[in-house]
C-alpha cells in the first residue's frame, strides 16, 4: 500500500514538474541566440580580420560554436580574452597572451609619399593627413591591425611596441621575477 | 609620478618562518619535558618515532612534488606538526600509532593541499582524530603515571617492548583519564561527588598535571606558562586563547551553578584534558585560524563551544580535536565574512559619508 | 596609578595597525645640514618633477640663465614650472633617466653652472601679510613649490583647495616616520622660525586659524626647537608630540590621530575640513613669498651603510645623485641598492645616475646586511600583515588572489585602498613581497581600465566609419540611381 502511495505521488510530482519546465520552455522563450549579440558587443568591432576570420561577427559566432580560443582578438588582448572567457564560461589560457606588448602603426616620414591607401582602409580612422601630404598616426586610436602596413606602396608603415614612457609604465609582477629559486 | 617601491627593511630575524617554529617548540618544551618524564621510556620512544616519522613523511612528500627538500624540512613546521601529534597520543601507545598518526598528519593533512600554508585543517589534530576513530582501543589505554625510581616505572627493555613490542600494556598499568571517568560515571548514575571521589579527583594535581592521559593533557601549568610566554614573544595574539577558555569557563560556570553535581565546575574544564595545550598551541595554528581579530574571537568562542558541548553531552569524553576540526572548517567562512574595517569605510566596504556642510 | 592609565588608554585615538621598524636615524640626527656642497658640473632638471602635466620650456639650448629664472612653466591646472638653481648655460635638452624606479628617460632640461651663482636682479620679496590669500597661492604655485614630503603634489593646487573648501585645521607633518631620514627632523631643529612663518604664510592662503604641527616623540631636540618658535604664535600654531610609529606620516594616520576624523573613502582630507603639508614644504613656501626665491634646493639626507659619511646636505635640485654619494663618501662595493625617499615607501633605483627632484626627501646607498634579499617563502596565514596594515586590509588573502590571477577579487578585499606603505612586508615572516603584489596588481588594472578605455572608442571609431562608408555607398548608388533614371527619361524622351 505505502508503496504504491508513493508511487502514485513520485509520479504526480514529476508530471507537475515536467509540466511546468514545458510550459516555461514555451512562454519564456528567447528569440535568437543573444550570446552571439553579446560577444560581438565585446569585440572591438574594427572588423580588422587579425583574428584570421572575415570580422567580428563571424569571429563572435565561432567563439559561441567553440571553434575559436577566447584569446583570439590580438587587438582586445588580455582584457578581452578574459571577458569572453567569462561569458563564455570556458577556462583560459593566457600563456599566449601573456608577453604581448601593446603594438601601435608608425609612419615613417622620409619614405611616406602621401598616397592616401594607408587612410582609406584604417578600420578606426587612426591615419590621418592629405593627398600628397606626409601621414600621421594618431596612436590613440590605432589598433595595430596592419591593414595599412598591407597597403603602403613604399613600406613606409611600419608595427612597432608602444614606447614605454613614465605614463604608461606598469609595476612589474613579483611573480614572475625570479623570487622562487627552485 | 609614482613613489613607491619597499625596500624591505629586514625585520627581526626571529620573525622568520623557522624561528617561530623553534620558538614555540622552545614554549612546548616545559609541558614536553615533565610529561615524557611521568610516563617515562615508552613516552619519550614514541614521541621521538613520531617526530622523526613526520619529518620522514615530509621530505618523502617533498621529494614527490619536486620542491627543495632540505630548506623546507628546516622550516620546522613538521617538526612542530610531529610534536603537537605525539603530545595528545596515550604516551604507552605502539610505535605504529605514531607513525600512521604523523602519516595522515603530514600526507592527508598537509602536503596534499599544497603544503605548507595550504590546509584547511590543522593536521596533528586531524591525524588524531582519524586514529581515535580507526584505533579507539590503541588510542584510549591511558597508562599510569610512572615516573622513573616509582613503582609503575619499567626498564629499558619492558620499555622497548611496550612501544615496539606486539605485547598490549597490562590491565593494571592504565585506567581511564578524568574525564573519561566522570563520563563513565554518569552514564552509571553516579553523581558528581560521587565520581569525583571514587577516580581520586584533585585541582591541584589536576593542575599539575600528576593524572593518566596524553602528554598534551599534563602538567596544564606549563602549558599555560609557555602559552603566555609565546603571546609575551608576540608570537600569538590573545584573541582565540582567551575567548577559549572565557567561553569553555563561563559555561561550565553557568552549567556548575545550575546543577553543581551534574556538571563539573570551571575549574575541572580548564586544567584538564588537552583544553590550554588547544587554547594555546592548536587553535592559535596560523594556517588554521581566522585572520581578523574579530574572526579569531569568533574561532575561540566557537572551539570552546564546542569542546564544552561534546564533553558535556558527547559520546567522547574529549573534545578539543573535534572542537578545533570543526572550527577550521568555519574558518574560510569567517575570513570571508569577519574583515577588518577598511579606514574611510563602513563596515560593508562603502565609503563613509561625507560630513555634512562640506559640500567642496 | 593603574586607573590613570586606564583612562588614558580609553581616551587616546586609536591607531591603527603600523609596525616599529628600526629607526637607524642615529648616523645623521647629530650633524647639521651640510650646506657646502660644490655646484655639480651639470645639472639635470627633468621636467616632470611632480604630479600632474610636465612642464614646458621657455628657454632655448644655449641660454644664459640668471639663478631663480623661470626654465619651464607649468602646463596645464596641476603641474609646477621649474626655475635654474644656479646662473650658467642652458646646455641641452634631452632624454635623461627620472628619478623612478624605471629610470626611463624623460625629458630633461641640463644646465652648466658658470659658478658665479648669480641671482636674478629683481627678487619679488614682500610682506606675506598684506597679500591677498590668491596672491599667496598664486605665488607659491609660481615659485615651482610640490609637495617635500615625497608626494610631490603641486601645493598651489592644495592650498586652494583647501580654501575653496573652507579647512578647520592645517595639519604640518613633522612626523618623518621613515627610517634613516632626519632631514625635516634638523630642519625643524635649525629653522624652526622659518618653518612656523611658512605655517603662518599659509595660514593666510587657506584663510584658516589653527595650525597642528605633529612631531614623532623620538625627536624631543625637533619638537623644543618648534615649540619655542611657536610660542609667540600660541593661539593659531600648536605643535603636539606623536607616538613614533610607521606610518604615522601617512597623512589619514596623523589627521585620525590629531584631530580624531576619518577620510571617507574616495574622498580627500580637506573633505573633513584638514588639509596637511610637510615641515619641508612649509619652509619653502615661506621662502618663497618672504624672498621671492623659487624652490630650487633642498635638503636631503644621504646615509646607509654604504656612505661613508652620511650627512644632510642643501643641494641644488638636478643633481645627479652620484654626485651627492660622492660627496658624501660612498663605497660602492658595499652598496646593493640604491632608493630614493625612505627605506620603506621610496623608490628603488636601479643606478644612481638620476637627478635629486623635487620630492627626493632622502638617498640611501644600503649595504646587503641592510636589506632583506632572500627568498619568498610559503605564506603560512600567521596574519601579521592583516595586524600591520594601518588601512584596515587583509593583505594574505590579496596576495594570493593576485597570484592566481583574479585582480577583481583582490579588489574586493580593498586592493584600491591600499596606501603601498609596505608594513605588510615588512613584518612578513616568509619575507613574500606583498607591497610588490599590490602596486603590481594596481598598475595592471589601471593599464586594463586604459585599454578597455581605448578598445572602447577605437569601436566607436570603427562603427563611425563603417556607416559612413554605407551612408556614401548609399548616396552614390542613389545618385546612380538618379542619372540612369534621367538618362532613361532623356532616350524615352529623344526617342518620342
Amino acid at each position: 500500500m505505502y508503496i504504491l502511495f508513493a508511487i502514485i505521488s513520485l509520479t504526480g510530482m514529476g508530471l507537475c514538474l515536467g509540466f511546468l519546465l514545458g510550459a516555461a520552455a514555451r512562454y519564456l522563450k528567447v528569440e535568437a541566440n543573444p550570446l552571439i549579440e553579446e560577444i560581438e558587443a565585446l569585440m572591438p568591432g574594427s572588423q580588422c580580420g587579425q583574428c584570421g576570420y572575415p570580422g567580428c561577427r563571424p569571429a563572435a559566432e565561432a567563439l559561441v560554436a567553440g571553434e575559436a580560443p577566447a584569446t583570439l582578438c590580438p587587438p582586445g588582448g588580455r582584457a578581452l580574452a578574459e571577458q569572453l572567457a567569462n561569458k563564455l564560461s570556458i577556462d583560459l589560457d593566457l600563456s599566449d597572451v601573456e608577453d604581448q606588448v601593446p603594438m601601435v602603426a608608425r609612419v615613417d616620414e622620409s619614405n611616406c609619399i602621401g598616397c592616401t591607401r594607408c587612410y582609406k582602409v584604417c578600420p578606426t580612422d587612426a591615419l590621418v593627413g592629405a593627398p600628397k601630404q606626409i601621414h600621421a598616426v594618431v596612436a590613440d586610436a590605432c589598433i595595430a591591425c596592419a591593414k595599412c602596413v598591407d597597403v603602403c606602396p613604399t613600406e613606409c608603415l611600419r608595427i612597432q611596441p608602444v614606447k614605454v614612457t613614465l605614463r604608461n609604465w606598469r609595476w612589474p609582477n613579483p611573480e614572475a621575477a625570479p623570487a622562487k629559486a627552485a | 609620478m609614482s613613489r613607491t617601491v619597499p625596500a624591505l627593511l629586514r625585520a627581526q630575524p626571529d620573525s622568520q618562518v623557522q624561528a617561530i617554529m623553534g620558538q614555540v617548540m622552545l614554549a612546548l618544551i616545559p609541558a614536553t619535558a615533565f610529561g615524557l618524564f611521568l610516563f617515562g621510556l615508552p613516552a619519550v620512544f614514541l614521541f621521538a618515532v613520531t617526530v622523526l616519522a613526520a619529518l620522514g613523511f615530509e621530505a618523502m612528500c617533498l621529494s614527490l612534488a619536486g620542491k627543495p627538500v632540505k630548506s623546507t624540512l628546516l622550516d620546522g613546521s613538521a617538526v612542530l606538526t610531529g610534536w603537537l601529534l605525539a603530545m595528545t597520543l596515550p604516551p604507552w601507545a605502539p610505535w605504529w600509532i605514531g607513525v600512521v598518526g604523523s602519516g595522515l598528519a603530514i600526507v592527508i593533512g598537509k602536503q596534499v593541499f599544497g603544503g605548507l600554508g595550504q590546509n584547511i585543517f590543522n593536521p596533528a589534530m586531524l591525524a588524531r582524530v582519524a586514529l581515535l576513530v580507526s584505533f579507539p582501543l590503541e588510542m584510549t589505554t591511558w597508562a599510569n603515571v610512572a615516573p622513573p625510581l616509582s613503582d609503575g616505572a619499567r626498564g629499558l627493555f619492558d620499555s622497548l617492548a611496550i612501544t615496539f613490542g606486539a605485547s598490549p600494556v597490562p590491565d593494571g598499568m592504565t585506567g581511564a583519564t578524568m574525564i573519561g571517568h566522570i563520563k563513565t560515571e554518569f552514564s552509571q548514575g553516579h553523581g558528581l561527588e560521587h565520581a569525583y571521589s571514587a577516580g581520586d579527583y584533585d585541582v591541584v594535581k589536576s593542575f599539575l598535571g600528576w593524572s593518566r592521559g596524553s602528554l598534551g593533557e599534563k602538567s596544564s601549568v606549563l602549558l599555560l606558562l609557555g602559552g603566555l610566554w609565546m603571546l609575551r614573544r608576540k608570537l600569538i595574539t590573545w584573541h582565540i586563547p582567551v575567548s577559549m577558555l572565557l567561553t569553555v569557563s563561563v559555561l561550565a560556570g553557568i552549567f556548575a551553578f545550575v546543577d553543581g553535581d551534574r556538571y563539573p565546575g570551571p575549574l575541572f574544564h580548564l586544567f584538564s584534558g588537552a583544553l590550554m595545550l588547544g587554547a594555546f598551541f592548536i587553535a592559535t595554528d596560523y594556517v588554521t585560524s581566522p585572520s581578523s581579530q574579530v574572526g579569531q574571537l569568533i574561532f575561540g568562542a566557537g572551539c570552546g563551544l564546542i569542546v564544552f558541548v561534546i564533553r558535556t553531552w558527547g559520546g567522547y569524553p574529549e573534545g578539543v580535536g573535534f572542537a578545533v576540526l570543526l572550527m577550521n572548517a568555519m574558518t574560510p567562512t569567517i575570513d570571508h565574512y569577519v574583515r577588518p574595517r577598511i579606514y574611510g569605510r563602513d563596515r560593508k566596504g562603502r565609503p563613509l559619508d561625507l560630513p555634512a556642510g562640506n559640500d567642496g | 596609578m593603574w586607573p590613570f592609565a586606564f583612562t588614558t588608554f580609553w581616551s587616546r585615538p586609536k591607531i591603527r595597525g603600523g609596525v616599529h621598524p628600526e629607526p637607524r636615524k642615529e648616523a645623521t640626527a647629530g650633524l647639521s645640514i651640510d650646506s657646502d656642497f660644490p655646484l655639480p658640473e651639470k645639472l639635470y632638471l627633468s621636467l616632470q618633477q611632480h604630479v600632474g602635466q610636465p612642464a614646458e620650456p621657455v628657454v632655448r639650448v644655449g641660454d644664459r640663465v640668471r639663478k631663480g629664472q623661470l626654465l619651464a612653466a607649468s602646463q596645464g591646472n596641476i603641474s609646477a614650472p621649474v626655475h635654474a638653481p644656479t646662473s650658467g648655460v642652458v646646455f641641452d635638452l634631452m632624454d635623461y633617466p627620472a628619478a623612478h624606479p624605471s629610470a626611463l628617460p624623460t625629458p630633461t632640461l641640463v644646465l652648466e653652472p658658470d659658478g658665479e651663482d648669480q641671482w636674478l636682479d629683481v627678487l619679488d620679496a614682500t610682506d606675506p601679510f598684506s597679500l591677498s590669500p590668491e596672491e599667496i597661492s598664486k605665488r607659491v604655485g609660481a615659485a615651482g613649490i610640490v609637495g617635500m614630503g615625497g608626494a610631490a603634489f603641486p601645493s598651489a593646487v592644495k592650498l586652494n583647495l583647501g580654501r575653496r573648501n573652507r579647512i578647520e585645521t592645517l595639519l604640518i607633518n613633522g612626523g618623518e616616520c621613515e627610517p634613516y631620514l632626519t632631514c625635516d627632523d634638523r630642519l625643524m631643529r635649525e629653522r624652526a622660525a622659518d618653518i612656523v612663518d611658512g605655517i603662518r604664510i599659509m595660514l593666510r592662503a587657506l584663510e584658516c586659524s589653527r595650525a597642528i604641527v605633529g612631531i614623532e616623540d623620538n625627536k624631543p631636540e625637533a619638537y623644543a626647537a618648534m615649540c619655542e618658535a611657536a610660542a609667540p604664535f600660541a593661539a593659531a600654531v600648536e605643535v603636539a608630540l606623536v607616538p613614533s610609529l610607521y606610518p604615522m606620516g601617512w597623512d589619514k594616520q596623523l589627521i585620525g590621530y590629531l584631530t580624531g576624523k576619518e577620510v571617507p573613502a574616495d574622498g580627500r582630507s580637506a573633505d573633513v575640513g584638514v588639509l596637511m603639508h610637510n615641515v619641508a614644504t612649509a619652509y619653502a613656501i615661506q621662502q618663497a613669498i618672504r624672498f621671492g626665491k623659487p624652490l630650487i634646493s633642498r635638503v636631503v639626507t644621504v646615509s646607509g651603510k654604504a656612505v661613508g659619511t652620511p650627512r644632510n646636505v642643501e643641494a641644488p635640485i638636478g643633481t645627479p645623485l652620484a654626485d651627492l654619494l660622492a660627496y658624501c663618501d660612498l663605497e660602492p662595493e658595499t652598496a646593493t641598492r640604491y632608493i630614493m625617499g625612505g627605506p620603506m615607501m621610496g623608490d628603488v633605483l636601479p643606478h644612481p645616475n638620476v637627478p635629486l627632484v623635487k620630492g627626493a626627501c632622502g638617498i640611501l646607498a644600503l649595504t646587503d646586511a641592510e636589506v632583506a634579499a632572500s627568498d619568498a617563502k610559503a605564506c603560512i596565514r600567521c596574519s601579521r600583515c592583516v595586524a600591520a596594515c594601518p588601512a584596515g586590509l587583509m593583505p594574505l588573502e590579496m596576495m594570493t588572489r593576485i597570484r592566481a590571477g583574479q585582480l577583481e577579487s583582490a579588489v574586493g578585499y580593498g586592493l584600491k585602498d591600499c596606501i603601498s606603505c609596505g608594513s605588510c612586508s615588512y613584518v612578513c615572516p616568509s619575507e613574500i613581497p606583498l607591497v610588490q603584489y599590490f602596486k603590481y596588481a594596481s598598475s595592471e588594472l589601471i593599464g586594463r581600465q586604459q585599454a578597455q578605455l581605448k578598445a572602447e572608442q577605437t569601436k566607436r571609431l570603427a562603427e563611425e566609419k563603417q556607416a559612413r562608408i554605407a551612408r556614401y555607398k548609399a548616396e552614390q548608388a542613389a545618385l546612380a540611381a538618379a542619372r540612369r533614371a534621367k538618362s532613361q527619361q532623356r532616350k524615352a524622351e529623344e526617342a518620342a
